[in-house]
């Protein structure tokens, strides 16, 4: 029965690929995967999120994350009326164990999933003093953690609050868009377990990818637009009080 | 060491040559000289070979992230499989729920199936997550406040989790329990 | 370790960056800058009221220098890969380019300045003493026992440009930690055109203070006749100083209350709660218009020595102080707020730790430990021994 499956998977030529790299873990990307043939992104749709923290608990879980930090992580907003410049925002723990109970319906409620923005024009690796953090030339912003000397500057230039030391390694860490999965044909650990499909991932450069479509029908938006930053997670649906 | 010709010099001393003068700014100069030399060995020796291979970074970097082992196999895995739980799914709204989402992370039981084994799930935690009431939430998505709906009983009395539409029959049961 | 949180924090901000060894970090090299500029003022600008300072500064200047390194050793996750800075700088970044300016400025500045201006007491001390201090004099000679009338007029004319190329360059060291802070766009505390400006002044105003204290400690030590025309002119000069860098940052506070700009009102409170004390208290009232008041005292009231003295050591320590504390709200302060203007976090300062305030007054105490051992080599006292070149006496061997 089990062979007969493997060789099923075969006929899935991508799937065979990435899972002759899941298997071995050896230390190459898939030999089809090339750098500049990418551009990597995200997108969230808001109206689709439940707040339910698949996505925080499964980064956790794929990338290591020490308790207490967070890759990703999810934040309740409470708009009361028209005071847009005053939210009421929590985020207990990341929301990695969702949200208490709330029924309390006044005003606009919403739940909004925050991760590194993956900038074009990131101002982390304009600072970082040796090299430890790059952008990708598939526009993944990484960092090489036998690099880094640990100074936090990067953490500090970060507008959104995604980076953190990682106590273990003493070296700067942030989401690394899941590069381990992307670069052999799987998706993000979030996106993969989100059951309303509210993250995607998004390959830019691919013009089949559905983002292309999405973009041109829908109103999105970039956290901190004023920052340039070139943010590359777009937000379906994102309310004016979103932070 | 040498003295010069100067040694114990004042005003109106023995004559010197400009060059003497300015020796000690010439071994100086030596010095700082010398100090380059070996910053440029040291740094030729050190540098790792790849930096600066894609940019200012070492090119190797990027190899060692993506090669990073994987823990969640990805639903399109578990289907080749578990077919039977395919077919049950698309009879139900959970049809779009990624197996994992639950289950959690089981690329090492796709690999060896026979000596991982995922665990017994507990629904009483895992189905409020996403089904706990929220006004947060989408008005239009499924939820409850799990103290009054199910009155202390686990989801997967009245749900089939995979299938979670309560047949009719089973409903009369739940009701009854209740 | 439980940190209390008010409001909402991106859950990544809660625990802070940067300890207080980077607070102390621009606190000493701003002193540095400091002491330099008072050097300069004689050496370039031809103040001969303070030249009994001169070399004093300038030795001061240097045992800050040596130790500013330290705390950011310590606060790195990994020193021992901080060398990278200088094998592979990022250029964009402002603290690679700052291990240049730092190296230059040791290098090309400070130490070619102080071993110019000794070179003769050194040459001379290299034939006078014996043993371990013998071989540490002949080492500093580089070899060279030259001190003819020429080669002594040759070093004095390239000390004055290495110090005229100095006052840029003590601009650009503390300059440049301001523009660390000034450039980061992600925090509306920090991200200013006036921060390096801002950490310029303040830094000539701490470098002065602590200069004019340690002239009069020393004075006083040593059991000798202060100096007061000296101790007047660098008093004069700290007023101004002060008055420009109290004026500067007043600038920069009333623009962000007029302006009020998003996170105006997250900050307004940060400093109403969390930093009253530290600014508005210590930096503001105690540090700056305290000193200033007292200050401007005696240019305008005719005060007996003593009472000028006391007056000066009062608003030194006051200034030193005060500009310590600003430095702490500039960086702690910078990191007491959410980047969503929704919350405050709280800094818990360990004591013995590495980052901690022990090891913050180890480091504090470290460069008073080397002036007294530079003191020793190299004494800076103007009347005790008579090897300054303008002096133009006949060189005496003595240690």
């Amino acid at each position: 029965m089990e062979i007969t499956r493997r060789h099923l998977l075969m006929l899935l030529p991508s799937a065979a690929v990435a899972w002759k790299y899941v298997l071995a873990g050896t230390p190459e990307a898939a030999p089809n995967y090339k750098l500049t043939e990418h551009w990597w992104g995200m997108l969230i749709d808001i109206p689709k999120c439940i707040g339910c923290g698949s996505c925080v608990r499964a980064c956790a879980q794929e990338n290591d994350v020490p308790e207490g930090y967070f890759r990703t992580w999810v934040e309740r907003y409470h708009v009361a009326d028209w005071k847009i410049e005053k939210p009421e925002v929590e985020s207990p723990d990341g929301g990695k164990q969702a949200f208490p109970p709330n029924e309390e319906s006044g005003g606009k409620n919403f739940f909004v999933p925050k991760l590194c923005n993956h900038c074009a024009d990131s101002p982390c690796t304009q600072v970082c003093p040796v090299g430890a953090t790059f952008s990708a030339p598939d526009g993944v912003v990484l960092v090489d953690k036998k690099y880094c000397v640990g100074c936090r500057y990067c953490v500090q230039a970060c507008p959104y609050g995604c980076r953190f030391i990682n106590p273990k390694t003493n070296t700067a860490e942030k989401c690394t868009l899941c590069y381990h999965r992307i670069t052999k044909g799987l998706t993000t650990a979030c996106c993969e377990v989100c059951p309303t499909g509210a993250r995607q991932l998004a390959d830019l450069k691919n013009p089949n990818d559905p983002i292309h479509e999405f973009l041109r029908t829908h109103t999105v938006q970039v956290l901190k637009p004023h920052m340039a930053t070139g943010a590359k997670i777009f937000y379906n649906g994102m309310d004016g009080s979103v932070r | 060491m040498p003295f010069s010709s100067t040694e114990g010099a004042s005003a109106g001393g023995e004559r010197t040559t400009l060059l003497k003068d300015i020796e000690h700014l010439f071994r100086l100069a030596l010095l700082m000289v010398i100090g380059v030399i070996v910053f440029i060995l040291f740094r030729a020796a050190v540098i790792p070979h790849s930096f600066g291979q894609y940019g200012h970074y070492r090119g190797d970097a990027i190899k060692e992230i993506a090669a990073r082992p994987i823990a969640f196999a990805g639903h399109q895995v578990c289907e080749n499989c578990h077919t039977e739980v395919v077919e049950q799914k698309k009879l139900g709204k959970h049809v779009v729920v990624p197996c994992e989402a639950c289950h959690g992370a089981l690329a090492n039981h796709a690999e060896d199936p026979a000596s991982v084994k995922p665990p017994k799930l507990d629904t009483a935690v895992i189905c409020a997550r996403c089904h706990e009431a929220n006004s947060a939430k989408p008005r239009t998505f499924p939820q409850v406040v799990t103290a009054d709906h199910a009155g202390g009983l686990a989801c997967d009395t009245c749900h089939q989790p995979h299938k979670p539409a309560i047949e009719t029959s089973v409903k009369n049961v739940a009701e009854g329990k209740k | 370790m439980h940190i209390p949180v008010e409001g909402f924090m991106y859950p990544n901000e809660v625990e802070l960056q940067w300890s207080v060894l980077i607070v102390l970090y621009p606190f000493i090299t701003g002193l540095v800058a400091g002491a330099f500029i008072l050097a300069s003022l004689e050496r370039v600008f031809r103040v001969q009221a303070v030249k009994p300072t001169y070399r004093l500064a300038l030795l001061t200047a240097l045992s800050f220098l040596l130790v500013a390194p330290l705390p950011l050793q310590l606060h790195l996750g990994h020193p021992e890969r901080s060398f990278e800075m200088y094998l592979t700088p990022h250029r964009s970044s402002a603290m690679a380019m700052f291990g240049f300016v730092y190296l230059w400025y040791l290098m090309a500045v400070l130490l070619m300045e102080i071993w110019l201006d000794y070179r003769r007491d050194i040459v001379l001390k290299s034939r006078s003493t014996t043993g371990l201090t013998r071989f540490l004099y002949r080492l500093l000679t580089l070899g060279s026992q030259n001190i003819s009338e020429r080669s002594l007029r040759i070093d004095d004319r390239l000390g004055y440009l290495i110090t005229l190329v100095g006052i840029p360059s003590a601009f650009l060291l503390h300059g440049y930690v301001g523009f660390i802070f000034g450039s980061v766009k992600a925090n509306p505390w920090w991200s200013s055109p006036l921060m390096p400006i801002v950490f310029i002044f303040s830094a000539i105003v701490s470098g002065i203070a602590a200069v004019m204290l340690l002239y009069m400690l020393s004075t006083r030590l040593r059991r000798r006749e202060i100096d007061i025309r000296c101790l007047d002119t660098i008093a004069q000069y700290l007023l101004y100083a002060f008055v420009i860098d109290f004026s500067l940052e007043m600038l920069d506070l009333l623009q962000r209350i007029y302006e009020a700009d998003e996170s105006f009102r997250s900050l307004d409170f940060m400093v109403h709660t969390r930093l009253w004390q530290s600014q508005v208290i210590v930096q503001i009232l105690m540090g700056t218009v305290t000193p200033i008041a007292l200050l401007g005292l005696t240019q305008i009231l005719k005060l007996t020595e003593t009472a000028r003295k006391r007056i000066y050591a009062l608003a030194g320590s006051l200034t030193v102080i005060g500009i310590f504390a600003m430095r702490w709200n500039v960086v702690i302060g910078g990191q007491l707020f959410s980047k969503s203007f929704l919350g405050y976090t709280t800094y818990k300062m360990g004591f013995a730790t590495r980052e901690g305030l022990l090891t913050a007054i180890l480091l504090m105490i470290l460069p008073f430990l080397i002036l007294w051992v530079l003191v020793k080599l190299l004494p800076p006292w103007p009347d005790a021994d008579a090897f300054s070149v303008s002096s133009a006496t006949p060189a005496q061997g003595t240690s």
